[in-house]
């Protein structure tokens, strides 16, 4: 028999909680490996193809649950190869949300302004850069016009894209090929890499048991190349701490399938689930009123017809971003782009006599297809996301070769919840419907349910055991050593896009990771300066970690 | 009247009629039973809906004839609850018309159907077919014409297959910015 494979540190999923914490462990010097169900993929692997089986089938994980459908990355990357890039901070109201459990919900040592540094680290990582107007693309455009028009604000959003290598191709979901993502792949991944870090691909995790020393065993699957449904080999590997990154929708399914050997998991393992809140409605535009009423029109002469160019999100409103607004009443609206399928499958016909979200009322408006604007909100849920038993294997019953399974999750909206997404769907009406511009409706949530491309918070930080799996170092409550520095950490919907704040959280975690693995016996130090080498943030940064 | 049909036939019909109630199109030749002809051009079935359903990355496409046996059977009861007369040489969805497709495919995929996770997935399929084109290359599609591509105006890649918009933006301020926006760009 070969001996089992040791590490120091074991680190599941590689997007953003994953990256960062092995380029921080792997820079202060302990041995890490990074196991990663997914494949892959870089530049030129990057497909701009539909067709099942390119990259964009590849690296994407649609799963659909009882109430609520998940979407993510599936490769070395994860989310960040196949997001949007958009990058805000959460306002400072976010932080003192009190949510479901009526009390703060979030760790008393985290607020705004202690978060900001940490949110520094990371922009200076990516980087993330402020976008003006003239990368704004029509879309982006067209939803800052209408805002104005209804005498609201309207801010280009911070992404970390490198516009000058930007085509505008729309393609993000499928990984870009254009190498103007700044994903993971260009930043904490391949400096990790310098550093000595392992990153093993289609190497999916299954659960943890512990070893005699305190210690623990990762045991693992190894997924098919092309058809993720067959497993082609296992193994394990033992490590002395454990770094749980596979998100939201991954970690808690590995916690509860670990459980009849880990022994108790904290209550909120697989509890409190939010989805971001978000809602999605799609307006089609009146192309004379576009001209009309906002002054539009693009090189070719047309007003807009432009659904398909840009890269995403590129304008948000955040009137209703307002502190003193009661809670689930605040929120944040972005222009969007989903490519078809996704992105034209739930939309609804406005004033359908028949079906609205198939048919022959549903084909004539996907025939405007290039006048239609999608519009994200991300309002305030209530937690209510519930994991049930974990499947044989991985976070889903794999139904496709790739990218389609069923979950566990289940998801029934409180009326706070609903309150929150009607006052957005009619703020989105307002906004987008006067004087004739467009027509909205909301996606439907018969089909799949909600959805969500934030999945947050189900085994999240807090100070209360009773309502948080993590304290607020992120160490698994009574289960010394495993780390959890995923989006499933974040305590509650953020109403922005999350993976800035999934990042700082990720990284502010980091010293106190590394002092919990130098008592363990690794030799590790913290303090490594940015991917490329800058240093303001992390000087900035270890004024306040000096113990 | 139709000749005796296959039971490959017999399927392909079926899933046909489903793929045309989720997108429409008109009939591919004089005396088409299983495409309704309830809207203009190409729809799922023109787009290819059954190569889509057929291609083994959909996981689904061992289960066809299966699902096409229960599409029958549902439109047998609902044909009886309703008291319709509808060609006996035809499988029965395809004996039904458009209106009626429609009405029991809504139930089928209805929140409260016990069996909707599937017939849900047959649609998503179905609407695949017609909007990305999924059984195919999507540069290939569009050279061919793919008639949902075609109607949605899905712009064309560029020679290398490449999408690419050198012209993206108005170019200037359309609003105002929100009062209390950080340096970072961020809300506050
Ligand atoms: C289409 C889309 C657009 C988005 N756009 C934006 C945006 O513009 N701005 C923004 O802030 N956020 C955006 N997001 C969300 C953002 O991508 C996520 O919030 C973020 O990636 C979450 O980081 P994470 O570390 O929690 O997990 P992820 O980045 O999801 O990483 C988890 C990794 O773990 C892997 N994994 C899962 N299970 C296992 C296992 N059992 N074993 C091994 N590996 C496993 C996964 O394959 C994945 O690579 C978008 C998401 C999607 C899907
Ligand atoms: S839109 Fe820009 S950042 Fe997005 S995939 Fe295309 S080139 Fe890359």
């Amino acid at each position: 028999m070969n001996a089992v494979e040791k590490v120091d540190v074991l680190v599941v999923g590689s997007g953003f909680g994953g990256a960062i914490a092995a380029y921080h462990l792997a820079a202060g010097g302990a041995s890490v490996t990074v196991l990663e169900r997914g494949p892959w993929l870089e530049g030129e692997d990057f497909d701009h193809d539909f067709k099942l089986g390119s990259s964009y089938t590849r690296i994407f994980d649609f799963v659909v649950g009882d109430g609520m459908s998940l979407l993510g990355g599936n490769c070395v990357g994860g989310g960040s190869v196949v997001y949007f890039a958009a990058m805000p901070r959460a306002p400072r109201f976010v932080f003192e949300r009190h949510g479901s459990i009526g009390r703060r919900m979030w760790p008393a040592a985290i607020t705004r302004d202690a978060l900001d540094p940490w949110y520094d680290r990371v922009t200076e990582s990516l980087p993330v850069t402020r976008q003006d107007w003239s990368d704004v693309t029509y879309s982006g455009g067209l939803f800052a016009a209408a805002c104005a028009h209804a005498g609201r604000t309207a801010n280009p959003v911070p992404v970390a894209i490198d516009a000058s290598k930007c085509t505008n191709c729309n393609w993000m979901m499928a990984g870009c090929r254009f190498d103007a993502k700044r994903s993971l792949l260009f930043n904490y991944l391949p400096a990790a890499i310098a550093h000595g870090a392992t990153i093993r691909p289609m190497h999916e995790v299954q659960k943890l048991t512990r070893n005699a020393d305190g210690g623990y065993r990762v045991h693992f699957n190894i997924i098919d190349d092309s058809d993720y449904r067959i497993t082609a080999g296992d193994g394990v590997i033992d490590a002395k701490i454990v770094i749980l990154a596979a998100g939201a929708g991954a970690t808690p399914v590995i916690l509860q399938r670990s459980e009849p050997e880990l022994g108790t998991m904290p209550h909120a393992v697989g509890r409190y689930f939010s989805g971001n809140g978000e809602r999605l409605n799609t307006a089609i535009l009146n192309e004379d009123r576009v001209r009309d009423l906002l002054g539009l029109e693009k090189a070719d002469g047309v007003p807009y017809a432009a659904s398909q160019i840009g890269k995403g999100p590129c304008v948000a409103s955040w009137d209703r971003l307002d502190g003193s607004r009661p809670e689930y009443t605040r929120y944040s609206l972005e222009q969007l782009y989903f490519p078809p399928g996704f992105g034209t499958i739930l939309a609804q016909v406005p004033d359908a006599t028949g079906p609205s979200w198939f048919g022959a009322e549903k084909k004539e408006i996907v025939k405007r297809w290039q006048s239609w604007l999608t519009i994200f909100a991300m309002t305030e849920d209530d937690n209510e996301g519930v994991f049930g038993p974990p499947p044989p294997t991985g976070n889903a019953t794999r139904i496709s070769q790739q990218m389609l399974g069923k979950g566990p999750i289940r998801y029934d909206p409180t009326p706070n919840t609903l309150r929150g997404w009607a006052l957005a769907d009619a703020d989105v009406k307002d906004i987008m419907e006067r004087d004739g511009l467009s027509r909205v409706m909301p996606w439907t949530n018969d089909v799949v349910g909600a959805y969500t491309v934030h999945p947050l918070a189900s085994c999240r930080i807090g100070d209360d055991p009773a309502t948080s799996a993590l304290d607020d170092g992120h160490e698994l409550r009574g289960h010394p050593g495993i780390f959890v520095t995923d989006g499933s950490a974040v305590p509650g919907a953020l109403t922005v896009n999350p993976a800035l704040t999934i990042a700082a959280l990720a990284e502010r975690a980091m010293p106190g990771i590394v002092r919990a693995a130098r008592e363990r016996g690794i030799d590790v130090t913290y303090g490594a300066p940015a991917p490329d080498g800058a240093t303001s943030a992390r000087n900035a940064v270890l004024a306040l970690v000096r113990d | 009247m139709q000749p005796d049909i296959t039971d490959e036939q017999h399927q392909t019909m079926t899933l046909e009629a489903f793929a045309d109630t989720i997108v429409p199109g008109e009939k591919r030749f004089p005396g088409d039973v299983a495409v309704a002809g309830a809207a203009p051009g190409g729809g799922a079935v023109a787009a290819g809906a059954l190569a889509l359903l057929a291609d083994p990355a959909t996981g689904i496409a061992n289960d066809l004839g299966a699902f096409a046996d229960l599409l029958n059977e549902h439109a047998r009861k609902y044909i009886a609850e309703h008291g319709l007369t509808t060609d006996p040489a035809l499988p029965p969805l395809v004996g039904l018309s458009f209106a009626h497709r429609t009405t029991l495919i809504q139930q089928l995929t209805g929140p409260d159907h016990p069996e909707k996770e599937f017939w849900i997935l047959v649609a998503l399929f179905s609407n695949m077919a017609f909007d990305t084109g999924a059984h195919l290359h999507t540069a290939d599609a569009m050279a061919a014409g793919h008639p949902g591509l075609a109607a949605m105006g899905f712009a064309r890649p560029g020679p290398d297959g490449l999408w690419r918009f050198p012209d993206y933006s108005y170019g200037r301020p359309l609003a105002n910015l929100h009062p209390s926006t950080t340096a970072s760009g961020s809300p506050s």
